[in-house]
């Protein structure tokens, strides 16, 4: 889903999040509503700045009305909603979903240069994920070192592809893209070429920066000192709309 | 008619194992062995990992030592990018290492040791554990723990966590010291020192008692492999390789640490998941030797602080004939100085001016395609080697742990307190636990992060040569 362009003439709408009465503009999406508001709504692909991809499906909200759950990042606001954030129903899946992460590569947060600073590792603490009751799979995923200011390390990869939109968004170079499906699907450099030996890849280090994981990291970097910066990505995502 | 006792698993000591001991017709002791059980396989995980992981991972071998890794791992880190670490960070690293000593000394003496010093070996093994103690000597107990927490207590002020700090980077250190932690550090440090020499006080006065165990635990005409500094003295964290044959001759001297391969082979016996490293000139297995606190007191020309250096003269006064000391049992004796070695050096480098020096890291790519780290941890001389490709991804580990150095001087300890105490006719508690105590002279760490002490369940078998078993101890 695109960004929405800003537009003059919206209505407004009103609607109701937890029981608490809020109205918010038509062309808004559910999050967007919750983060104005201070509602916490946990979500990984999700990201101001950059179109909505809608895979991480953390973001899950009830709807009062209707048994279906709906990703709050890709869902706009409707006149009269009555949403739930928060349910205990919504609590299991998410706790679930982040279980099956960990289950899917390999996340060892205590030897990772995101440690503390991660973003999957603070949801899976917000949570409430301190087991994984799902097999771990063990799979070795490659770490691609090659390029000489940034490593990705595809076992920290949730495939959220935030750096893919970065890249093609924001930057306009595209080098990110998507192979491979399930769990055998991963980010690639150009055309699965090492990343350092991409024509199109400028250095920019955006990707990096809106990683939520300790996949893509500056090299140089030890156990928990990669510490990310995403400040610039509203600013810049504002600048290429306008 | 041959049979076979197994002491499994090996209590009070730092991960699993086994001892068996091969019993000949006439129940003399024909064979001992000491099985390492457990597998980890840290070399072969690390492959494919970037290399400035490498010390957050190996750490985690251990959670007792996890410093000495830490430490070793970025070692051999600022060698594969080739840099010198500033001083203060290098003085920092030091700091961190002494505090591991204290604590880990500590606790072996204190936790996994002193029940068979103070209770006796052949104590009830319902009492004789750290509990027995604190009811007994709750002075001793009391100190022991105390001993512990200020080791762990700097480790965290340094390291911001008591266990596997990240602190220490390739290059130096990630933060600089700041006063208030100096100060704190410094204010904790008198009380250390008094209770270190109170300590060696008590053990000293206790000495006499052990003259038996003392001959029969693992005194054995040994070479003796540790760090030295470049001027002969007592050195954990930087220096040069030095080894001394039994009768206490320097064979070899001033070894750079990246020559390590040169005096170590490593050799394998299908019994044990410890590998067998050996004196490479002397061939496997002639070249047995010792590391840890008996064989750095033993080849140091002296430790460089007053009391210490006064312990040394001491301890040195142990072996009656000239020559080094040679009995495993004084590996206790060993400890007590170097706690009270660690103390003095501590209070000596935060009392230096550039210590709160604010330039504690150098900043370098990797540099070299292969790195070798060398530090002393509390067993013995830790080593770390590694391989990385052109992008700084692991392809190669090597890693020779303290315990390890130590794995042929331990069965043949284990042989030798057989021989003096096991009656193959019938077995007995003491017996049994003379032959464990042999090893925790040693204080292997094995694992190293699991601990028990006199809790697990001890099963020892007497079998006849059908393995039909004809005796059995078991302790809850």
């Amino acid at each position: 889903m695109p960004l929405p362009k800003p537009q003059s003439n919206v209505h407004v709408v009103t609607l109701q999040i937890d029981g608490q009465d809020l109205s918010a503009r038509e062309d808004e999406t559910i999050i967007e509503v919750c983060r104005e508001h201070g509602i916490p709504i946990p979500s990984l692909c999700y990201l101001d700045g950059l179109s909505i991809h809608g895979g991480c499906r953390l973001c899950l909200i009830e709807l009062e009305e209707q048994n279906r759950l709906l990703a709050a990042c890709s869902t706009r606001v409707a006149e009269g909603m009555r949403i739930l954030t928060n349910t205990e129903r919504l609590q299991r899946y998410r706790r679930t979903i982040v279980e099956l992460l960990f289950a899917e590569r390999n996340h060892v947060c205590s030897v990772c240069v995101s440690n503390g600073h991660c973003e999957l590792q603070t949801l899976a603490q917000g949570c409430g994920v301190n087991h994984v009751h799902i097999p771990y799979r063990y799979q070795r995923y490659q770490v691609d070192s090659s390029h000489e200011m940034f490593r990705i390390d595809h076992n920290r990869c949730v495939l959220c592809t935030r750096c893919l939109r970065v890249c093609d968004e924001i930057e306009g170079a595209h080098t990110w893209d998507l192979m491979g499906r399930g769990s055998d699907c991963q980010v690639i450099t150009d055309l699965a070429r090492p990343w350092g030996d991409s024509s199109t890849c400028t250095s920019c280090g955006k990707c990096v920066q809106v990683c939520p994981t300790g996949a893509l990291v500056k090299q140089g970097t030890s156990a928990g000192e990669m510490v990310k910066d995403q400040s610039f990505l509203p600013i810049l995502a504002r600048r290429r709309h306008h | 008619m041959s049979r076979t006792i197994t002491i499994e698993p090996v209590t009070r000591i730092e991960g699993h194992a086994r001892i068996s001991l091969q019993l000949a017709d006439t129940g003399e002791v024909e064979d001992a062995r000491f099985h390492l059980t457990q597998f980890r396989g840290f070399e072969k995980f690390c492959e494919g990992r970037p290399y400035r992981e490498m010390p957050a991972l190996t750490a985690r071998t251990c959670g007792i030592c996890p410093v000495s890794h830490l430490l070793a791992s970025n070692k051999a880190c600022d060698d594969l990018l080739a840099v010198s670490i500033p001083p203060t960070a290098e003085k920092l690293r030091r700091v961190m290492n002494l505090a591991q000593l204290v604590q880990s000394h500590a606790l072996s003496f204190f936790h996994l040791s002193s029940p068979d010093l103070l209770l006796g070996w052949d104590a009830d093994p319902k009492s004789r554990n750290i509990f027995g103690v604190m009811q007994q000597q709750p002075e001793l107990a009391k100190d022991g723990i105390r001993l512990r927490q200020i080791g762990q207590t700097i480790i965290e002020i340094l390291g911001g966590k008591k266990i596997h700090p990240t602190w220490v980077v390739p290059g130096g250190v990630s933060e600089a010291l700041s006063q208030d932690k100096r100060d704190a550090m410094q204010a904790m440090l008198p009380e250390a020192l008094e209770i270190a020499k109170r300590t060696y006080a008590t053990f000293k006065a206790l000495l006499p008692k052990f003259k038996d165990e003392a001959s029969h635990f693992g005194t054995l005409p040994t070479l003796f492999l540790s760090l030295v500094s470049e001027t002969g003295q007592l050195e954990h964290c930087t220096g040069v390789l030095r080894v001394k044959d039994a009768k206490g001759r320097i064979i070899e001297d001033k070894v750079p640490p990246r020559d390590y391969r040169r005096l170590i082979g490593e050799a394998v016996e299908d019994f044990s998941y410890m590998k067998f490293p050996y004196y490479k000139p002397m061939g496997y297995p002639r070249g047995i030797y010792r590391v840890g606190p008996l064989a750095r007191l033993n080849n140091a020309d002296s430790c460089g602080t007053p009391y210490a250096d006064v312990a040394l003269a001491e301890f040195r006064t142990l072996q009656e004939e000239s020559g080094p000391v040679a009995s495993s049992f004084h590996y206790h004796y060993a400890r007590l100085v170097e706690i009270i070695y660690a103390i003095e050096r501590m209070q000596r480098i935060l009392k230096e001016p550039d210590i709160l020096d604010t330039r504690v890291r150098a900043h370098a790519r990797g540099n070299r395609q292969e790195g070798i780290g060398v530090s002393e941890a509390p067993r013995g001389t830790l080593m770390h080697h590694y391989k990385i490709d052109e992008n700084g991804l692991i392809t190669w580990v090597d890693l020779i742990i303290a315990t390890g150095h130590n794995n042929l001087a331990m069965n043949r300890s284990i042989k030798q307190v057989a021989d003096a105490y096991v009656d193959g006719t019938q077995l007995n508690e003491g017996m049994l636990n003379r032959v464990e105590a042999v090893i925790r002279c040693y204080d292997p760490c094995l694992s190293c992060a699991s601990h028990a002490y006199g809790k697990m369940p001890l099963v020892i078998e007497l079998q006849d040569a059908q393995g039909e078993v004809i005796d059995r101890l078991v302790r809850d």
